[in-house]
């Protein structure tokens, strides 16, 4: 019986304190002959991290019993939620860092004397920093934690490997760390979305790909016979954003022992590189992964089954194909060729259905179950951020079209526009799971108050409704300005007078990006008291009428 | 269809029979608008294709009905903008500057032409509105650095201030304080009180006046000129009026003559097509009396 064999490392644990020591080493050499501030800072970090996870193998192989942790226990899968609480939690940190640091260059744009004149606190640092926070670092953990999460239930294995989703979950974050760091020290390839430089790049590709065997091998050896519908979603997301991460980065550094780099792609070919990669980091990472979430945590937490498997299939596929080939319409009316921005915009037209598959079959999940919207706020989130997914995207494909994009492109209408999809769409889906999976993971009956989360619902929907509404117009009456000529034939408004009318904009913009903020504050504090002490606070007071069935 | 299908109580829709962690599916078919929008979107984007240009072939790409072309299109819309602008427009490169001050239509044309040009590259230093700031002069006003003539301001745009410029404007305030300094702190309190005196500004208690007016015969006239009026061929401001680039306190005076001053405009004729430089110096011409 292997209860008495002899406690061994395993091959796993052996090697990676072999590989973690050298990088250590490594790191350490590249830390004595770095050439510039930012590489060194970074090796000594990398040196640091290293060593902790040496000590984190050896650790944990002491204080572990000699069998590994099984896969099943009494026939029921032993799940693996260490790694998914782990990044719950990062996700809730940088969420709140991310969205702060968003609050700041918004009132930068109102008072630029908050730029502060240090190079670490300007707008051109800050941005990158908070683009960075919350999409990769809020919304990849809010990824990572959820993807690992459902895809051990609907498969009903135990997530693959033993120390791999730890070095997926420890190293994304470490990949976060050196990204905006990096950004505060002035390190950036100057892609948008894409900033990190190569070494940060290459660490990266290898935390992916262990991502991407994580999953796929939980999903190999599942009990059920199908693969439920939001693994193909977290699958999709996973597969591609390994492709656009390799075709945008390819760069040569100037020195291995420095943090410049040069990328392979130039020119309108570099362009057409970013916005492929660009548009799809939308399509993929934040639409791909977070359907994926709402077609899980919506029918669980409704419960009710999902509205139409047929639905699912034909737009899963028809996005895929279609999202790839959007790209373009970034780049209206420049360098790039005519023939490739008529692709951009029509396969984004194509889009329109598609995108609202997953609309459809979110909402009509609820049929049947639409009392509980007045009753569970956290459902209400996770509703309304299908309904801020099916406005985004129609006003997407509508700002592809090049009449319109002809006004709206370079203006505050896309800023609206991202962030109609970023705080409703991303934002809400994110919340409302998080707000299921914490009492789900620290095996409480139900969150510490779901008035809070009414709280955080309505502050952050007008904080979002004020956002998008001060950028709209502002877009729009940007966009005219720039266009107005007098009757004599030349241009009526100067640049600085568009920056002048819109500043009463960028101060609503920054009042409804506090609005989100304290939001997202209320959320923090009631899953720490869920955490903590569990649930104290009776639900809402339940409204009198039930359905009538 | 199999044996046990299982149907859903609230909508009476089949299910696919597939569980995963308790959530089921239901076989509802495709809504029909969904269905139809989407051709709708297909069908159109194929029309699209077949009229404008769109797919890559070996040696070039479709290029649609009507050889459309963004290209062509600035072209032509750059056209029409010419014509709204009128023949009147194009007598601007060549009329002088004085004929395009007195001829109102001309004078209304090159106002429209150089005030969002003056927005663009003068409202960063010089204000919106060119009421100036601290350091850079206010340009609606009839106080003239280096001179308020049509040629004048249009030398001064042209080839700019301390530039660099081979023909830029030159001459700037010398330092006289420091530690080997032409003057010594005290001296230099006294000449920055004196020259508040010049324009009636109250002088600090204690001042010798006389020794003043000796430190500025002997170290400022040369420039300022005698009575402290300026001199425009070197950029000398007036001291004798009320308007102060850097301020008329003790404390600005002292530093002006401490540390010198020198500000710097560029040479806009390096960035600016000639058109809009002339357009420009009427503009900024028209904002103040002029001379």
């Amino acid at each position: 019986m292997s209860d008495h064999s002899i406690k061994q490392m395993t091959p796993a644990e052996s090697g990676l304190s072999i590989l973690f020591a050298i990088l250590a080493f490594l790191s350490l050499v590249g830390a004595a002959l770095g050439k510039d501030q930012a590489y060194i800072f970074h090796a000594y970090l990398a040196c640091a991290a290293s060593v902790a996870a040496v000590f984190a193998i050896g650790n944990r192989y002491f204080a572990r019993p000699a069998k590994l942790p099984v896969q099943e226990i009494d026939g029921r899968p032993n799940y693996n939620f260490g790694p998914v609480k782990f990044a719950t939690v990062a996700a809730v940190f940088w969420g709140i860092a991310g969205f702060t640091v968003g609050l700041v260059i918004a009132l930068q744009l109102a008072y630029p004397v908050l730029n502060l004149d240090l190079p670490w606190t300007t707008f051109g640092r800050l941005r990158p920093l908070h683009t960075s926070a919350v999409i990769f670092a809020f919304g990849g953990n809010v990824l990572i934690a959820t993807s690992f999460y459902v895809v051990q239930r609907t498969c009903r294995a135990r997530l693959a490997g033993d120390l791999a989703p730890w070095f997926v979950v420890l190293g994304y974050n470490f990949f976060i760390v050196i990204a905006g760091t990096g950004y505060l020290l002035g390190v950036t390839q100057s892609k948008e979305y894409a900033e990190p430089e190569w070494y940060a790049d290459l660490w990266l590709t290898i935390v992916w790909v262990m991502y991407l065997l994580v999953f796929l091998g939980t999903i190999l050896k599942r009990k059920e016979p199908h693969i439920f519908v939001a693994n193909w979603f977290y699958l999709a997301f996973i597969v591609t954003i390994a492709v656009l991460h390799l075709g945008n980065n390819p760069a040569l550094p100037v020195s291995i022992l420095g943090s410049k780099s040069y990328v392979a792609w130039g020119g309108v070919q570099d362009a057409m590189f970013q916005w492929w990669y660009g548009h799809n980091a939308v399509g993929f990472f934040l639409t791909a992964g977070f359907l994926a979430i709402m077609y899980y945590f919506i029918p669980k937490r409704a419960e009710r089954p999902i509205y139409s498997y047929r639905l699912s299939i034909i737009h899963f596929w028809a996005l895929i194909f279609l999202y790839i080939w959007a790209g373009p319409h970034h780049l209206h009316y420049t360098a790039l060729p005519d023939w490739t921005q008529t692709l951009g915009m029509t396969f984004s037209i194509m889009l329109w259905m598609p995108s609202w598959g997953g609309m459809i079959n979110g909402l009509m999940t609820l049929s049947g179950a639409w009392d509980k919207l007045r009753t569970d706020p956290v459902l209400r989130m996770m509703v309304v951020s299908v309904a801020f997914y099916g406005m985004s995207t129609f006003e997407g494909p509508m700002m592809s079209i090049k009449v319109v994009n002809s006004l709206s492109h370079y203006t505050d209408w896309t800023i609206g526009h991202v962030h109609s999809g970023a705080l409703g769409w991303v934002g809400f889906v994110s919340f409302g799971a998080i707000y299921c999976l914490v009492p789900w993971l620290w095996n409480r009956k139900q969150l510490y108050s779901l008035r809070l989360v009414n709280w955080h619902f309505w502050i952050a929907t007008i904080g979002i409704v004020l956002y998008i509404s001060a950028m709209w117009v502002s877009g729009i009456l940007q966009g005219l300005m720039w266009r107005a000529y007098t009757s004599l034939g030349f241009l009526e408004y100067s640049f600085i007078e568009t920056v002048e009318a819109m500043h009463p904009f960028y101060i609503i913009r920054a009042a409804g990006g506090s609005l989100f903020l304290v939001g997202a504050l209320i959320m923090a504090y009631n899953l720490w008291m869920t955490i903590r002490v569990g649930e104290v606070e009776e639900t809402l007071p339940r409204a009198a009428l039930q359905p009538a069935e | 269809m199999t044996h046990h299908e299982e149907h859903d109580t609230v909508t009476g829709t089949a299910t696919t029979g597939h569980q995963w962690d308790g959530i089921k599916e239901l076989n509802t078919p495709l809504p029909r608008w969904w269905v139809y929008l989407f051709y709708a979107t297909i069908i159109w984007s194929v029309g699209y294709w077949v009229v404008y240009p769109t797919w890559p072939t070996i040696s070039g790409y479709t290029t649609g009905w009507f050889n459309y072309s963004t290209r062509a299109q600035v072209r032509a819309e750059l056209a029409d903008l010419e014509k709204l602008r009128g023949e009147k427009a194009a007598v601007i490169a060549t009329a002088s500057l004085r004929n395009i001050v007195q001829d109102p239509t001309l004078l209304a044309i090159a106002r429209a032409r150089g005030k969002p040009a003056f927005g663009d590259n003068c409202a960063p230093c010089h204000g919106s509105g060119g009421a100036g700031a601290k350091g850079y002069p206010n340009l609606n006003d009839d106080d003239w650095l280096w001179g308020g003539t049509l040629d004048d301001i249009k030398q001064t745009l042209d080839f700019g201030v301390r530039s660099g410029h081979p023909k830029a404007r030159e001459g700037s305030m010398v330092p006289f304080g420091g530690k080997d300094g032409i003057l010594k702190k005290e001296e230099i309190k006294t000449a920055a009180n004196f020259v508040r005196s010049l324009s009636g500004l109250s002088v600090a208690p204690g001042t010798d006046l006389n020794a003043g007016r000796k430190l500025f015969a002997d170290n400022c006239a040369s420039c300022h000129g005698d009575g402290g009026t300026g001199n425009k061929e070197i950029g000398a401001p007036n001291l004798a009026d009320k308007i102060w680039l850097y301020g008329s306190d003790e404390a600005s005076i002292i530093e002006g003559i401490t540390n010198g001053r020198g500000a710097v405009m560029p040479a806009w004729s390096e960035r600016l097509d000639p058109v809009t430089l002339k357009a420009l110096a009427v503009y900024i011409y028209s904002l103040s009396g002029g001379k």
